[in-house]
């Protein structure tokens, strides 16, 4: 007799007070409690974390990566977005 | 723990079209200029398959390990040593875990990976299938067991799969913990009462053998090699693995004072390196097929196991279901 498949949740963990949620793994789990539980008993073992995110895995929309150089294409001609772009004499400090 | 190189070898199947040969040959351009493969990345399939069979084979181990040491859970000599039991025992569930989630990421459902595993179809490392008579079998086999899957597995940490690299960081950390209180409990015997000490030795002499056996058959015997080392999931061969673990080992016997079993054992002063006698590749292949000391009692607990739990799956799956049809209800 085979098994109910349950679903897949993707767990996130904030490592503590200050940082962002940070992708940690994923759970089986048949309802968001038990996700949460069984992402605390997997996730956080070591006190990794002082709080967590559960998300369906089938609700999450993903980009394409064999599209990464179109959906990324408008970015990589704008050099000027960055610091290192404008030259500054020297002699001028803190800036 | 535990990626034995196991893993049988697979016909090949040339690319079918020109631009799937084009697809392959960027892929190993990536994986060559140390670029990670992400799950949605094009893959060759027999890239894909090889990853499948060698981390659920890798979870299956984990997961069957628990047994050879949950057989100590009640009879551990002290609070303190139950605790750290139970918590060891606990971590290479959640590696079975981590890993099954990492094989899912390629395609492969748990469910089917564990009927595998339960039907017998799916292999798991050899070691497990050996027998924990006394205490000092569980001190042996942190020291030596998990010593030897983490220089297995340290490797692995930079496998170009990227999923299956990240859960090899998560069980590399937990891993030393393992090794140091097997260590610390060989230690505590080997500096006890005589009866103690013959135990730890006695232990020794069981595991010593086949931890060499789990870095799997020597290279000359190691038939698909070249594509696992190509894709980046190999980084050293088996013979260069083992001889690192003798290397390290071989010093931590003589401290607890403890003779390893092996009479052609000398330290080769030109090269630095520990010279072994040949390994018993039969009984590594007895052990393979199903007729080691443990194999059918490991399977059996396995299968008892997951029947016991049948009833939980289901109740948690109907619990669900209900409060679904409860939540569409008040909101029609
Ligand atoms: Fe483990
Ligand atoms: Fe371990």
């Amino acid at each position: 007799m085979s098994d109910p498949r349950s679903p897949l949740w993707e767990v996130f963990v904030r490592p503590r007070s200050g940082l962002e949620h940070k992708h940690a793994g994923s759970v089986h789990a048949t309802d968001a409690r038990m996700a949460l539980e069984h992402a605390r008993d997997l996730y956080t073992r070591r006190g990794e974390g002082v709080s967590l995110w559960v998300v369906r895995s089938s609700d999450i929309v993903a980009s394409d990566p064999a599209e990464a150089d179109e959906l990324f294409e408008p970015a990589r001609d704008k050099i000027y977005r960055h610091p290192t772009f404008y030259e500054i004499p020297e002699e001028v400090k803190t800036l | 723990m535990y990626a034995q190189a196991l893993d049988q070898p697979e016909g090949h199947r040339e690319c079918a079209s020109a631009d799937g040969a084009a697809l392959e040959a960027r892929f190993l351009s990536r994986v060559a200029s140390e670029q990670k493969v992400e799950p949605k990345d094009w893959m060759p399939e027999r890239y894909r398959r090889t990853l499948i069979r060698q981390i659920s084979q890798h979870a299956h181990s984990e997961i069957v390990g628990m047994l050879p040491e949950g057989n100590w859970i009640t009879r551990a000599p002290s609070l303190k040593r139950k605790a750290i039991l139970m918590a060891k025992v606990q971590d290479e569930g959640g590696h079975g875990a981590y890993l099954y989630a990492a094989a899912e990421t390629l395609g492969a459902a748990r469910e089917d990976l564990i009927e595998q595993l339960l039907s017998g179809a799916a292999k798991y490392s050899s070691i497990f299938n050996y027998p924990t008579p006394t205490w000092a079998d569980v001190g042996a086999i942190g020291w030596l067991v998990d010593g030897a899957a983490i220089m297995n597995q340290i490797p692995l940490c930079r496998c170009s799969y990227g999923p299956y690299a990240r859960a090899m960081v998560r069980i590399c950390k937990e891993e030393s913990f393992h090794q140091r209180q097997g260590f610390e409990i060989m230690l505590t015997l080997a500096r006890g009462t005589p009866e103690q000490r013959r135990m730890a030795q006695e232990a020794l002499n069981r595991w010593w053998w086949p931890s060499l056996m789990m870095f799997g058959p020597g290279d000359a015997d190691s038939k698909h090699t070249a594509d696992s080392v190509r894709w980046k999931i190999k980084r050293f061969t088996n013979d260069e693995l083992r001889q690192k673990f003798v290397d390290f080992t071989v010093p931590q016997a003589q401290f607890l004072g403890l003779k390893v079993p092996d009479p052609e054992l000398r330290l080769d002063e030109a090269s630095g390196h520990y010279r072994f006698g040949a390994i018993d590749w039969a009984e590594f292949n007895e052990v393979l097929r199903g007729n080691g000391p443990c194999n059918r009692e490991r399977l059996a607990a396995r299968r008892e196991a997951h029947e016991s739990g049948r009833w939980v799956r289901e109740a948690a799956a109907a619990y669900a279901e209900k409060q679904r049809a409860r939540t569409s209800a008040a909101a029609a």
